[in-house]
């Protein structure tokens, strides 16, 4: 099915399944621990042997030599992966690095061996004693230090390097009002709770992997592509994946080195990589120092607007795209971003949830909170006075498909109590907390993905839906059984959803939060091909064939979807394609963020006290696991504002802090009650389902809050992320 | 409702039917996992626990941590391994009616005790109130944590009625349940989808219930 | 985590001649920091021996007024405890600072004291570190040093030591009960108990190989308002950055202890005598001799900070 054209009226408008706050349809499993995860199925590879990964010791150079005798002699061991014996590998087209390093080490911790060994015991006793010399060489560890080499970055995911529109330079030189700032943002990590993890077994040349992974098919394709075999060798299994965030996007080294063991070792081999390994050995949000120029008139209304990024990656890597959201958010007839790439010997840099937007945010929206205090406006008027109903860069000619942040703006700061606010900063004490608030824009571009599912009623009338769609936590299986059951029109408990594996039709996977809209969406299509074929086993018209009460109707005339199924059920199969609309509107979710914070006037610990925003995101399928995604996304976004960030030894060049003790995240006593309001909202020309991505939007925005608020609580504004104690005494005492 | 994870070919004969079975493996099975990983060179020890309610014989390298003796031998893989470090709270287990990271501890030193799993507080037919409360409230989103923020939370209702003090209770002598108590009594369950003011909704009906 | 053998020991005496006659033997109690070293190799014994079924969970009092702790009681229990929380409430108070419920459920009090550091080259067996290999370097030094001590430092090591419950026993003068392989009892004051890292930072108590500690003693209560305040990035399961336990007595002497910024945990006579003279005074006279780098240099206005923040609370209160 193609979309190309915008949605009319369709079933999904029903709303009686889709759009109501379901309980997850998963939920049971999860909470008696009974949903498997990758390293888990003893069902499924009752005999696994165990892998442990033996990371290297230095960021670059190459091994000079390698002593296995001592692991090798080692109890229970069963064999010893290296570059030396797993044959030729080709890197995945996702890698920037090699998965399995040797003898060229690209990074800290790159995996340099796997230890296979009868238990989990032995496995990893006997990694400690593979004996490796290196050859190391000079690397490049510092962002700052290497900010002046930076070049022009081939196009990626979030568009083109550089873009212009009118003349920047000019229109800021003449601006009443001018704000010229520099923000940096630190290498974050996604910090899921399950670690990567797989358990691979072959079957003569077939390869199967448990695993957990949000892109089923970049997986198989990677993996076969890695080992030189054909896709239809590998099937990959992943129906639960306790979190991603974009760590498990890309075929990572458990992955492929839990299929090179089992190969070595002829029998099923299970490695989930360590979590003192995961931040070096795996992916990471690369750091960021951002410029941000904005010329405004002394209204606030801007004019000139410039957003340039530096950031870092190993050769061949891609930049963060922090500029994009200046690209659409805000007017102004005269404006430029740019990303500069400087090639860093840190370990790889990729996405992590809303890559782009959620560090360009934290620089964006503290410089529209500097630019609404240097002209007196309030902060939210200063973002409605900078609303703009269509792409500045392209003109009129490109309107959003919807656009609410204005909407998203004033219901959110009402909601709040935002016109309580003491604009003056330093004002407002409780006890010996300073108090502040600050709000931000919310902004997500809104992508769209080709998707596909089979779709099935069987001889009792359940419905059955099949994809490789993962779910991550978004609540992926609970939406697709809810479209199922609209479309189908049975209760959301006659269906059954299977995800996450590469034997069912490929999907948009879980990434850029348009899985939920893209994954739907492709059931919708399927579901509309098996409405037919019902429709015309009944001998009904088809577009004037009714569905609901798990009953085929026309008219007076009706007859059960089971009976027309069958002993042997009736399946369909299709997936939605996207036309050309996302090129003739601009697609984006809006939101608003508020938050206030306390200030400790002694020791400037910052502890968030309320929070709550509002949001824009087309149709909201299920709004109880879509206000989870957000208030989650919220928690990350506080996360990256007062605590995360990896530290670098630039002598040395890896993470210094790669443990959950270490690099810290929000615990529950941060995190208080959070407020979410959906602004109701369809988007026709994003998909027939009328939604939008909404997993990502929650980041978007919510730590420029927790900035700007801690400004309002402390009249300190830090620059430089994350906004810790030691950073505000420094101020205070300059 | 459900959601199905077993594959069409490997329909519900395999893994589904383990898994979904009683909360425990039967003390043969998990008699025989044991043998069939003894490797040799390490002395191994034998453990006697009280799992869920049943008594299990292990023979295992002393090596062996109570979670990997639950996950790899008893084959309850509800407990989670998050870090394996104690920096998370994915592995939380009630041992001898406390909660425990069952990650840092070896499952030899907890020869002859009681262990209660998140298997062993209720079955998706038979949901223990904390489990309904989780799943109403939506309080968690990938799942991985989950185990350990419910094993926990039924662990933090039994210490605030029995009066143990945490670091936000103002008068050492007066503990009392509060959101503030629990956020910060369950601080060591970390939940990177961040369902934190869900699961706290979660324990609160579960709390109030008990006291009504 | 290399092979070990393992024992259950049955008294004392005999964990302690256990411990003695095989080398590399360490004690394992709660084990949340011994096996979580184990598992990186940080600490590679040879053979545990299980002190956890001992009888050494009481808490009594002494003929003196004072307190008895068993050196195997949890941290949980101890904080409990009614008379800790009515006469050693800053004990109380440090406790449940620490750590997360788990972890103090299983946590000891001995084990608490005998805590390593975090610091992060200390926990990657790939960095130099003179405190787990010594002669290798510190690599903390001049790299990433933001969590690390800067009082009791030496050219050797910077790391800091962890504990939130050994500063309020540094506080309550504490004293360390102790026997070895031959029956031998020590009482060690705790100021005596941790060693500064000097040129051998592997050496971190005055423990003798086999000898173990029984108890942890507390004088009789003094009465006064105990406090403790833990600064931190994030709200709890939170090591320390600065920690303060204090105890303000009516007349307006104080004394203070300090956590995050210490080799070991730090008191200082200077620092209490200051106390009259308010909490600019008190940081000063704790502070002389610290050394700062660049990561940790804001630890001396935060100690001050934190200080001033502690006798406002008092002021407010008197």
């Amino acid at each position: 099915m193609k979309f190309d054209t915008p949605a009319g009226q369709n079933p999904i408008d029903q709303g009686r399944v889709i759009g109501i706050p379901h309980d997850r349809i998963d939920g049971a499993a999860k909470v008696t621990g009974t949903a498997p995860y990758a390293y888990e199925r003893h069902d499924a590879a009752p005999n696994a042997a165990y892998g442990w990964i033996v990371g290297s010791a230095i960021a670059k150079g190459r091994i000079a030599a390698m002593d296995l005798r001592a692991a090798e002699a080692s109890p229970g061991v069963l064999g010893i992966v290296t570059h030396a014996n797993a044959g030729k590998l080709t890197k995945g087209s996702m890698n920037t690095a090699h998965l399995l390093g040797g003898p060229q080490i690209e990074h800290y911790e790159q995996a340099l061996a796997l230890v296979v060994a009868d238990t989990f015991e032995n496995a990893r006793a006997a990694a400690a004693l593979v004996r490796i010399d290196y050859a190391p060489e000079d690397g490049k560890f510092d962002l700052a230090a290497e900010r002046l080499n930076g070049v022009i970055p081939p196009q990626g995911f979030g568009g083109p390097a550089d873009t212009k529109a009118g003349d920047f330079d000019g229109a800021f030189a003449s601006a009443a009002v001018k704000l010229e700032q520099t923000y940096t943002t630190p290498d974050q990590s996604h910090a899921m709770m399950e670690p990567h993890a797989s358990i691979a077994a072959w079957n003569g040349d077939k390869l199967t992997l448990w695993t957990s992974n949000q892109m089923i098919a970049w997986g198989v394709g990677d993996m076969a592509k890695t080992l030189g075999i054909p896709k239809e060798n590998v099937r990959l299994v992943s129906p639960y994946i306790g979190g991603g965030f974009g760590s498990k996007l890309f075929l990572r080294a458990d992955a492929l080195l839990a299929a090179l063991g089992a190969r070595q070792v002829g029998r099923p081999v299970k490695v989930a990589i360590a979590r003192p390994q995961i931040p070096n050995n795996t992916t990471h949000r690369p750091a960021t120092i951002q410029r941000i120029r904005i010329g405004a008139d002394k209204d606030g209304v801007i004019d000139a607007i410039a957003h340039e990024v530096w950031s870092g990656d190993l050769p061949g890597g891609g930049p963060e795209t922090a500029a994009q959201q200046t690209r659409l958010l805000y007017r102004g007839d005269n404006r430029l971003t740019a990303h500069r790439l400087v090639t860093l010997n840190l370990p790889e840099g990729n996405a992590m949830r809303a890559p782009g937007e959620a560090v360009g945010l934290l620089a964006l929206e503290v410089a529209m909170d500097e630019l609404a205090e240097a002209c007196g406006v309030d902060p939210v008027e200063l973002r409605i006075r900078n609303d703009v109903q269509y792409d500045p860069e392209a003109g009129p000619q490109r309107p959003f498909s919807s656009r609410k942040l204005v909407e998203c703006l004033r219901a959110g700061a009402d909601r709040f109590g935002w016109s309580k606010r003491n604009p003056r900063p330093g004002q407002v004490r409780d006890g010996r907390w300073l108090v502040g608030m600050g709000m931000a824009s919310a902004f997500r571009n809104n992508l769209t993905e080709k998707s596909g599912a089979r779709i099935g009623v069987d001889g009792q009338g359940r419905v059955i839906v099949e994809t490789d769609m993962t779910d991550i936590g978004t609540g992926s299986y609970t939406i697709i059984a809810q479209t199922a059951a609209e479309m189908l029109g049975v209760d959301l408990d006659q269906v059954t959803v299977r995800l996450g594996d590469s034997r069912f039709p490929v999907s948009s996977g879980s990434g850029g939060q348009w899985g939920a809209n893209s994954s739907t969406a492709g059931v919708y299509a399927a579901a509309m091909a098996l409405r037919a074929k019902l429709a015309e086993k009944a001998g009904y018209p088809a577009d004037q064939a009714q569905f609901d009460d798990g009953l085929v109707r026309l008219g007076n005339q009706s007859q059960p979807l089971a009976a027309l199924a069958g002993g042997q059920g009736l399946w369909a199969e299709d997936s939605m394609e996207y036309g050309d609309l996302d090129k003739r509107y601009a697609q984006a979710t809006f939101g608003a963020h508020f938050c206030e914070v306390g200030v400790d006037m002694d020791t400037a610990e910052v502890r968030v006290r309320r929070m709550g925003g509002a949001f824009a995101a087309g149709r909201i399928l299920n709004p109880k696991s879509a206000r989870s995604q957000v208030i989650g996304a919220m928690t990350m976004g506080v996360g990256a504002a007062l605590m995360e960030a990896l530290d670098v030894d630039t002598r040395f060049g890896f993470f210094v802090n790669h443990d959950m003790a270490e690099y810290q995240v929000p615990v529950h006593a941060d995190i208080p009650d959070q407020d979410v309001l959906f602004i109701e909202e369809l988007d026709d020309k994003s998909s027939p389902m009328k939604a939008k991505g909404v997993g990502e939007l929650g980041i978007c925005g919510a730590g420029a809050a927790v900035a700007n608020a801690i400004y309002n609580a402390t009249g300190i504004r830090l620059r430089d992320y994350p906004l810790t104690l030691d950073k505000l005494l420094k101020a205070q005492a300059a | 409702m459900t959601a199905d994870h077993v594959t069409r070919r490997g329909l519900m004969q395999g893994g589904g039917a383990l898994l979904a079975a009683a909360p425990l493996a039967s003390q043969a099975q998990a008699q025989a996992a044991t043998t069939a990983s003894v490797s040799k060179g390490a002395p191994m020890t034998p453990v006697e626990l009280t799992v869920n309610g049943r008594e299990v014989h292990l023979q295992l390298d002393p090596r062996t941590s109570l979670l990997d003796a639950l996950r790899e031998h008893l084959k309850l893989t509800g407990t989670k391994k998050g870090c394996d470090h104690g920096q998370c709270g994915a592995c939380t287990v009630i041992v001898e009616g406390r909660r425990i990271n069952s990650c840092l501890t070896l499952a030899v030193m907890h020869d002859g005790e009681d262990v209660t799993t998140i298997e062993g507080l209720g079955t998706p037919e038979a949901l223990h109130p904390m489990q309904k409360a989780f799943i109403v409230h939506d309080g968690y989103q990938c799942g991985y944590c989950t185990p350990g923020q419910i094993c926990s939370a039924v662990s933090v209702l039994e210490e605030i009625k029995a009066g143990i003090p945490s670091h936000v209770t103002e008068d050492l002598d007066k503990v009392t349940f509060s959101a503030a108590e629990v956020r910060e009594r369950m601080s060591g369950n970390i939940c990177r989808c961040a369902a934190y003011s869900n699961i706290v909704a979660a324990i609160g009906d579960v709390a109030g219930e008990a006291e009504a | 985590m290399k092979p070990f053998t393992y024992e259950r020991a049955t008294s004392v005496e005999a964990a302690a001649r256990a411990a003695a006659s095989v080398q590399g033997a360490r004690f394992i109690a709660g084990g949340t920091n011994l096996l979580d070293l184990m598992k990186l190799q940080i600490e590679t014994p040879t053979h545990l021996v299980d002190v956890n079924r001992l009888g050494l969970d009481r808490i009594e009092k002494t003929e003196e007024g004072g307190l008895r702790i068993g050196a195997l009681v949890r941290n949980t229990d101890l904080a409990a405890d009614a008379t800790v929380r009515r006469d050693y409430a800053v004990l109380s108070r440090a406790l449940v600072a620490g750590a997360s419920g788990q972890l103090r459920n299983k946590a000891t009090t001995a084990g608490n004291l005998l805590q390593r550091t975090r610091c992060p080259y200390f926990y990657d067996t790939r960095m130099p570190c003179n405190k787990r290999k010594p002669g290798s370097g510190c690599g903390a030094m001049k790299g990433v040093s933001r969590s690390l001590a800067i009082l009791g430092v030496s050219d050797a090591c910077i790391a800091q030591h962890p504990s939130d419950m050994a500063v309020a026993m540094r506080l309550l003068d504490a004293q360390v009960d102790t026997v070895d392989a031959t029956g031998a009892r020590r009482a060690i004051p705790i100021a005596d108990f941790h060693l500064l890292p000097g040129d051998t930072p592997h050496k971190e108590t005055v423990l003798k190989a086999g000898e173990i500690i029984t108890s942890v003693t507390l004088p009789g209560p003094i009465g006064g308002t105990h406090v403790y305040r833990k600064v931190r990035d994030r709200a709890s399961y939170a090591f320390a950055l600065v920690s303060v336990a204090a105890i303000f007595g009516k007349d307006g002497t104080a004394r203070f202890a300090f956590g995050g910024i210490g080799a070991k945990p730090w008191r200082t006579a200077e620092g209490d005598a200051a106390a009259a003279q308010g909490a600019q005074a008190v940081a000063e006279a704790t502070l002389a001799g610290a050394r700062t780098t660049h990561d940790n240099d804001f630890k001396r206005p935060l100690v001050e900070k934190t200080l001033a923040s502690l006798y406002r609370q008092q002021e407010a209160r008197a």
